[in-house]
């Protein structure tokens, strides 16, 4: 009788239809999910075809993984040494010497602030510290709820507009803290500014 | 096959050597003393020390003799006022940039920069100086790497792509703050392509690579690039 008692406590009990369907969804959303980045590193392939696994077309491809994924984390600098046959070294030393290129996975949100000569001298460098305080993140970082990255630049080319800050991939000339900061919060709130 | 022979002056003594060759590379071989850094018989020249200027007749800037091509009818002074307060100045200028503090260094009397400085009579740093604190890598099983140390003349990263052939160090980042790094920036266990013949250890002029547990005097073997260079099926 115990045995049976036993037997029925730990029978596997089907799942209900409501935690059915959360499960269905929650594969459903990793399919999809894992299909999306199929698909990145499918068109990730072809780019590299496309230069016929050149060693000297790195640049290209690494500008190619950055725009389909948003930055160039280890495995992808590791896929790309593999691709184009090129030592893992070489191909790190390449993506670490280009600002550009994003090694590691930013925020949600990315404030890039110029700190060129022009920009400088217009006080780039108070407004990034203003940021940084105001946010609690420190440059070249994001914050501990992965919402807010924080990145320096030298001169992006719009020194007739000092100091020129970029958030999400918008310039704004004639910056000052107070625009920015209110910029960035209305981000933060997910309102379009 | 004939090489043609070019004649030039280093200083006062006259010199014919073959063409192709740099002023380095013709002075070190006619007994010749330029100060010289990341040069390494064997190895590309990349010119990044600055130390191994010279002077050429008829033109105002200085060169770097190491990437320097001879030419027919070449003047070079290799030691005047001038040159002897640049290479002053650039052996300061490599102190400043990092954590050199010779009494606690393992390179200590078996460096090319302390050994240098000594020559060139460099007694203290005038600049203020950036004191560094990498982390110093010794999860290897006999390589250290103390980035702290490094001059980065790159002897490292070429006797490892060239002689070697593996290319597991480069440099990452750029100017000053620039590091060696092993495959990508990995601790220096887990590198694959690193096949610890520890070539790195024995060209590295200070002591930012070295063999744990040896004197440094007994790992270090600067002719070995132009040893296995030499004797390698053409």
């Amino acid at each position: 009788m115990a045995l049976l008692y036993f037997i029925y406590k730990n029978r596997s009990v089907p799942y209900s239809v409501v935690q059915r369907k959360a499960l269905f969804k929650a594969e459903n959303r990793r399919d999809s999910e894992m299909l999306k980045e199929d698909n990145r590193k499918v068109m990730l392939e072809k780019t590299i075809k496309e230069h016929q696994y050149q060693a000297s077309s790195l640049l290209e491809i690494l500008h190619k993984t950055q725009e389909l994924y948003g930055y160039i984390n280890k495995d992808l600098l590791s896929f790309v040494a593999e691709s184009l046959k090129l030592p893992p070294s070489h191909v790190y030393g390449v993506a670490a010497f280009y600002n550009y290129f994003r090694l590691k996975q930013p925020g949600e949100h990315v404030v890039t602030t110029c700190l060129g000569t022009a920009c400088y001298v217009k006080g780039a460098e108070e407004i990034i510290s203003a940021v940084e305080k105001e946010f609690k993140v420190q440059r070249g970082n994001t914050t501990a709820d992965g919402r807010l990255s924080v990145f320096i630049t030298r001169c992006i080319g719009a020194c007739a507009m000092a100091p020129s800050i970029v958030v999400d991939d918008e310039v704004i000339g004639k910056a000052t803290k107070e625009i920015i900061i209110e910029r960035i919060k209305l981000l933060l709130e997910g309102k379009k500014p | 096959m004939t090489t043609k022979t070019v004649s030039l002056k280093i200083d006062e003594h006259e010199i014919t050597a073959q063409e192709g060759k740099s002023i380095l590379e013709t002075a070190i071989e006619n007994g010749i003393d330029i100060p010289h850094l990341c040069f390494l018989a064997g190895l590309t020249k990349t010119g990044a020390c600055r130390l191994c200027i010279v002077e050429l007749k008829g033109q105002a800037k200085l060169f770097a003799s190491c990437s320097t091509p001879i030419s027919d009818g070449m003047e070079v002074i290799t030691n005047s006022e001038k040159l002897k307060a640049y290479r002053k100045n650039t052996i300061q200028l490599l102190l400043s940039e990092r954590t050199h503090v010779c009494s606690v260094c393992v390179a200590n009397k078996n460096c090319e920069l302390q050994a240098l400085a000594d020559k060139l009579g460099v007694e203290h740093v005038a600049f203020e100086r950036e004191w560094t604190s990498e982390n110093v890598d010794s999860s290897h099983p006999f390589l250290v790497i103390d980035r702290n140390r490094c001059i980065l003349c790159t002897r490292c990263v070429r006797v490892c792509d060239e002689i070697e052939g593996v290319h597991a160090l480069d440099l990452k980042l750029r100017g000053k703050d620039s590091q060696i790094i092993v495959d990508f920036d990995d601790s220096w266990d887990k590198a694959a392509s690193c096949t610890s013949c520890r070539k790195c250890a024995k060209v590295c002029p200070v002591g930012a690579i070295y063999v744990e547990g040896e004197p440094l005097s007994e790992t270090k073997d600067t002719g070995i690039a132009d040893f296995v260079l030499s004797r390698r099926k053409k």
